[in-house]
């Protein structure tokens, strides 16, 4: 089978592989409609995140055709089109109890702090991702969810990651009716944090990134007031004269450990790697929201230590909240505000590009070239295909 | 209350009255993760303990786990130097920086090695292509240019300070 396969830093490209197998009664192998790229991929793609081996898949965010399953699956069949939510979690843990998919104890030998992640190195299990032809999915009856027939497959693919996570670091917020929103990154899930701020009823929400066409996009999809940072002398001093000198009530990380905006930062975490990744939005965040404010983190940040102002947050009286998505646990209610209308994902797809060319799909969202927000990698042949579930059995 | 009623969505304040979905999930009983952590989960089917998955390949596990978990994944087993480092790596727990350091040495280590790997069997790989130089050159055709004058001017100043160091050694010689 065809799939993406990693180098190096910014290195990869399409290999042939063997087609993966069951490898657990609970398995089921999948044929891939779509696949995203996601901004974690990127922190993958640039080589800084521990235990990424040469020769992985990468792709966490996938829709595909059960193609076969394993024993012990009873609730899942050969020719379902499912969205597979990026955890990969047993559901019976201690954890998965408490419906926290994205910290599964179940799936991950190698690291604790975090459950196993399709296509997202070894530190989180060694599973290869969905950019390929087909993928094993463990836990068959657990995580994929079965796509509405009327479900357009662009919609259902942001459904398995970056709007679940967009939406949970709106949750995560705990806003209320009226409260100010700064959302750091214009990315996908930065888009969908802010959509979600308003079904969650903000008061005004602020979306903070550097790139002219990313601005405009979430300005115009997401209704919101953007700030471009390379214009804002001091971070901390702007959010505070928008907010009458207090502060936002919630701030949000949509951004993670490749922050740009500060030098020393970058220099630190991203070139010299001597601690988890630039905590710039970290700063930023913890600095911008008011007194007794809510800080909501859903960017990627590296496992060894970040310098953050965690001082200020203990005077300030704030509340931190961050977490891997939970997706399974988010899905019903998303699939109802897609269908309602309240929300459409796949406007965010700006690109559709062949498996064949993943090295330069990869290119063109790294190096923000071509206005691109989000990328949908998809099998030879389909590249101009646009379908529902029901249509493509 | 019935999620899926679409009169859910709470009527805007004419300030918010253009944001289609405003407030939809206003109330905190309509929000996914509320209560923060729930029990029991609301998966459509609950299922028992996984089964062990039998393992074919060296693993690697967390010492702040007694064994591997009962689902895992196969791909890439640790081998050659990186393998050695890795193995190196899990002697130390998560908690510990150099666990995640010589990991990190490890990834570097590999990369040589695929490179190796990829001329032992014959193929010399295509960094331009890799690293999305077409794309490069279709989207962004001034940096291509200027990448290329940078990679030019660099082979020619190595080439300049090779020539003249081999003059120099001659008028030694």
């Amino acid at each position: 089978m065809l799939a993406m396969n990693y180098r190096g830093p910014y290195r990869v490209r399409a290999v042939h592989k063997p087609e993966p197998e069951i490898e657990h009664p609970g398995d089921a192998v999948v044929r891939v409609t779509r696949s995203c790229i996601c901004g974690s991929d990127l922190h993958l793609y640039h080589g800084l995140v521990p235990d990424t081996r040469i020769g992985t898949t990468f792709g966490h965010e996938f829709t595909g055709v059960v193609e076969s399953v394993g024993s012990a699956v009873e609730h899942l069949k050969p020719g379902d089109h499912v969205l597979v939510p990026f955890n990969i979690f047993c559901g019976s843990c201690y954890f998965c109890q408490k419906e926290l998919y994205g910290n599964c104890h179940s799936t991950n030998p190698e690291a604790t702090a975090v459950g196993g992640i399709f296509g997202y190195s070894h530190t989180a299990g060694g599973y290869d991702g969905g950019q390929a032809e087909y993928v094993r999915v463990p836990m068959a009856d657990v995580g994929p969810t079965v796509i509405p027939p009327d479900m357009d497959l662009d919609d259902a693919v942001l459904l398995t990651d970056a709007l679940p996570t967009g939406y949970q670091a709106a949750e995560m917020g705990g806003i209320r009716e009226g409260d100010t929103v700064v959302i750091f990154g214009a990315g996908p899930v930065g888009i969908f944090a802010a959509k979600s701020a308003w079904l969650l009823g903000a008061g005004r929400v602020i979306v903070v990134d550097h790139v002219d066409y990313r601005l405009e996009f979430v300005r115009s999809y997401a209704q919101c007031e953007v700030i471009d940072f390379k214009q804002v002398g001091d971070m901390a001093i702007h959010i505070k004269k928008m907010t009458d000198g207090l502060g936002a009530d919630v701030c949000i990380d949509c951004v993670g450990c490749e922050a740009a905006g500060n030098f020393a930062q970058t220099l630190l975490g991203v070139k010299l790697k001597l601690q988890g990744g630039a905590a710039t939005v970290l700063h930023w965040c913890i600095n911008s929201v008011r007194k007794g404010g809510t800080v909501s983190i859903v960017g990627v940040y590296g496992p060894t230590f970040n310098a953050v102002p965690i001082g200020n947050a203990v005077n300030k009286g704030l509340t931190l909240r961050m977490n891997q998505a939970s997706v399974k646990r988010h899905l019903p209610r998303l699939i109802e505000h897609i269908q309602a209308g309240r929300i459409e994902p796949r406007r965010v797809i700006t690109h559709r590009i062949d498996l064949r060319d993943v090295a330069d799909a990869y290119h063109i969202f790294s190096s923000k070239l071509d206005n691109c927000i989000k990328t949908v990698l998809v099998p030879p042949g389909m590249v101009h295909e646009t379908t529902t579930a029901g249509a493509s059995h | 209350m019935n999620m899926s009623d679409p009169s859910n969505t709470r009527s805007p304040s004419p300030s918010h009255a253009h944001i289609v979905g405003w407030g939809a999930d206003l109330d905190p009983a309509m929000r996914p993760a509320y209560p923060k952590e729930r029990t029991p989960p609301r998966l459509p089917h609950a299922v028992e303990p996984p089964e062990q998955q039998h393992s074919h390949v060296e693993l690697l596990h967390s010492t702040e786990r007694p064994g591997i978990t009962p689902i895992f994944g196969t791909t890439l087993p640790p081998s050659g130097l990186s393998g050695r480092l890795r193995r190196m790596a899990f002697r130390h727990s998560e908690n510990d920086l150099r666990h995640w350091l010589v990991l990190l040495l490890a990834d570097r280590v590999q990369m040589g090695e695929g490179l190796i790997d990829d001329l032992s069997r014959g193929h010399v790989p295509n960094l331009y292509a890799e690293m999305g130089g077409r794309a490069e050159l279709r989207h962004n055709p001034m940096g291509a240019a200027r990448k290329a004058a940078i990679g030019i001017g660099a082979v020619a100043l190595l080439a300049m300070v090779l020539k003249r160091r081999g003059r120099s050694r001659r008028l030694r010689g």
